[in-house]
């Protein structure tokens, strides 16, 4: 009795530990974070597309590079720095910060010696999660199937000089032994040029669009106060990232406040309250939004899509953009915004898209886009 | 004031009613100035013999002293720098008490705001300004005086007014001038002066105007030199919007204004339709022709 015990307990963790990492990996329908080998060097063989994407998935999860590289078909990127940045990002780009957390996948198409696979991958940010789909094509080598990693697109921009105009301001306060009132300076004057409160699936959401009206930049931020039927305040919330805080001289930003949970059967008021103030700013770079166009995505989705461009020297390491969509009567619809996950390199040129919702989507006449821009080291 | 009384003065008062009201209590006279001046020494003159004891109680004052009855008691002019009621007792067997005003010396601070620091050009009522009198103390001077108030651009008057002080103020409201740049504005009382700056800017822009030419990249399109409708400068900074339309994609760049000019790169190889607008001004509409 007292050997049988040990050898039924062995036994029991060895046949689980086998279920684990074999079950894990062959599961079907969709992998996700739990997917791939729970121990090194016992990957499931990439018998099928789905298994080989999510091999490669997991290993680039777990920044198995050289794991991963080796799961690609031949005629992939070249090299595995390449596919390695690729992977990673560079630039102090968003993909830089972030990390892939999980991912589902589902065959598109496929033939004996081909596929197409979509993964839908699951980001965590410093802005917050983040979903991505992407497309995969997977081929048979032999016995097992690879992914293609498609060569990147090398950025074919000539060696050139920008010249700038170098163009910012900065503040100095006043000391406070100053005489009262002789040294004071207005705040930027900016204003609300519309609003609209709406439901949606998630609750209340407030959104419109704010102006600088002034000739200094200006840094903005909109709280909105939901007030009942018996003038008490309900929830008061700020737009958040939601704007484009920094304003140059009649530069408009939309705007966003989301009052998650609310009815707005419940709200009779809505208090609107902008702040602004001085700021120290610059005016470049300057992003152009280009191709701008409504469409539905792979998913069915209505999308709004375009390119930004990067029309000065500087790099941005990550461009936000948000959107304001009008209906035909010039209000202001819906606000979306997304965040474009590679740097913007000088004269160059990413790809954006940012959802309107089913709803909303054919009341949409016009739309009006503006790019936010954070990057490393300057104001 | 009285909610300043000391204990002491208030028991002694009560004292004083107290004692009149059995007849204990005989009176003696106290004389205050009927009019003093912050800063200014003054006298309180005392009638009846014997001891008593002196409390004084002002806005910023409160003390007790012993004195002879029928002297007369000297008020320093430091007792005396804070404008406002005072009141002066005496009390021997009895108590007497005598209120008096003292009032603010001659201007010697002039606080002046303008609002606003900065203002666009030709807007009307735009500007006001406030001048507040103070004397060396920090008195608000409620006396009405008259208060000058300039502005000059350069060399050039711009508006030139009189306002006489009500309940120590003294105000003004003008419209903005014509020109940008920076506006001096002066209140002046006797020869005191306060001397503010408003930056008058350009307004919205009037009459843009942009040009353009295909390049190799895509399309360069210019504004002329943006002006308002006064023919001011526009500041640097000034966002200009670039629309431009190609079939069914729309292109949008907002470029600042620099050296008086904004500037923007569109892609594209097709034919576009390129409009500016700044703020609420729209400009005129370009049409560029297909890449050859």
């Amino acid at each position: 009795m007292k050997i049988i015990l040990p050898i039924i307990l062995v036994v029991a963790t060895a046949a689980l530990m086998v279920i684990a990492v074999v079950g894990a990996g062959h599961a079907g329908g969709t992998v996700g974070i739990a997917a791939g080998s729970a121990v090194s060097g016992l990957t499931p063989k990439a018998g099928t597309p789905q298994q080989a994407l999510a091999n490669l998935l997991v290993d680039l999860r777990r920044r198995n590079w050289d794991r991963a590289f080796s799961a690609l078909a031949k005629n992939s990127v070249a090299d595995e720095d390449t596919f390695v940045q690729d992977w990673l990002g560079s630039h102090g780009s968003l993909r830089s910060l972030s990390n892939l957390e999980g991912f589902e996948t589902r065959p598109l198409h496929a033939t004996n010696d081909e596929a197409q696979m979509r993964a839908h991958l699951h980001w965590t940010t410093p802005v917050g999660p983040i979903a991505d789909v992407r497309d995969f094509h997977i081929v048979r080598e032999g016995d097992i199937w690879k992914v293609v990693w498609p060569k990147a697109q090398g950025l074919n921009v000539p060696a050139q000089v920008v010249p700038v105009t170098y163009l910012r301001w900065d503040l100095v306060t006043a000391n406070a032994s100053d005489e009262w009132g002789a040294k004071n300076i207005d705040a930027p004057h900016v204003r609300i040029t519309s609003m609209n409160a709406v439901e949606s699936a998630e609750g209340v959401v407030v959104m419109g669009e704010v102006v600088n009206e002034d000739t200094v930049p200006a840094f903005v931020n909109v709280n909105a106060t939901l007030v009942d039927g018996a003038g008490n305040p309900i929830d008061e919330e700020t737009s958040f990232d939601k704007i484009a805080h920094v304003l140059l001289p009649k530069q408009v930003t939309p705007y966003r406040i989301d009052f998650p949970n609310l009815n707005i059967k419940d709200v009779k008021n809505v208090r609107m309250d902008v702040k602004a103030s001085l700021v120290p700013a610059s005016a470049d770079p300057v992003i152009g939004v280009m191709n701008q166009k409504v469409d539905s995505d792979v998913q069915g989705k209505s999308v709004l899509h375009g390119d930004l461009l990067n029309e000065s020297g500087q790099t941005v390491n990550i461009p936000h953009v948000i959107a304001s969509f009008y209906d035909n009567n010039g209000k202001v619809v819906w606000v979306s915004d997304g965040y474009v996950d590679r740097a913007l390199l000088p004269q160059s040129s990413e790809p954006f898209a940012v959802e309107i919702p089913r709803s909303i989507a054919p009341r949409v006449q016009s739309f009006h886009v503006v790019v936010n821009q954070y990057s490393l080291g300057r104001s | 004031m009285y909610r300043l009384l000391p204990t002491g003065v208030a028991i002694c008062a009560a004292m004083c009613l107290a004692f009149s009201a059995v007849g204990v209590c005989t009176a003696q006279d106290i004389r205050v100035p009927q009019t003093s001046t912050a800063g200014e020494e003054a006298t309180i003159s005392t009638t009846g013999t014997g001891k008593a004891t002196f409390y004084l109680v002002g806005p910023a004052v409160s003390r007790k002293s012993d004195l002879i009855l029928g002297e007369e008691i000297h008020l320093p002019a430091q007792d005396l720098r804070n404008a406002g009621g005072y009141l002066a007792v005496v009390c021997s067997d009895t108590c007497r008490s005598a209120a008096f005003y003292v009032s603010a010396a001659k201007p010697a601070i002039l606080t002046f705001l303008v609002h606003p620091s900065r203002v666009p050009v030709s807007r009307p009522d735009a500007v006001s300004g406030v001048a507040i009198p103070f004397d060396k103390f920090h008195n608000l001077v409620l006396a009405p005086e008259t208060v000058n108030f300039q502005s000059t651009a350069g060399t050039s008057s711009l508006f030139s007014r009189q306002a006489r002080t009500q309940d120590g103020i003294a105000w003004f409201r003008t419209a903005s001038g014509k020109s940008a740049g920076t506006v001096q504005v002066v209140a002046s009382l006797d020869d005191i002066a306060a001397k503010r700056a408003v930056q008058q800017v350009a307004s919205d822009p009037c009459n843009l105007r942009i040009k353009g030419q295909r390049t190799a990249n895509g399309i360069v399109v210019e504004t002329e030199p943006v002006h308002d409708c006064a023919g001011n400068v526009v500041p640097d900074g000034t966002i200009v919007t670039f629309t431009a339309t190609e079939d069914n994609n729309r292109s949008t760049v907002d470029a600042p204004i620099k050296k008086g000019i904004a500037r923007a790169q569109i892609e594209g190889t097709g034919p576009a339709s390129i409009s500016v607008a700044s703020g609420v001004v729209m400009g005129n509409e370009l049409r560029i022709g297909a890449k050859p």
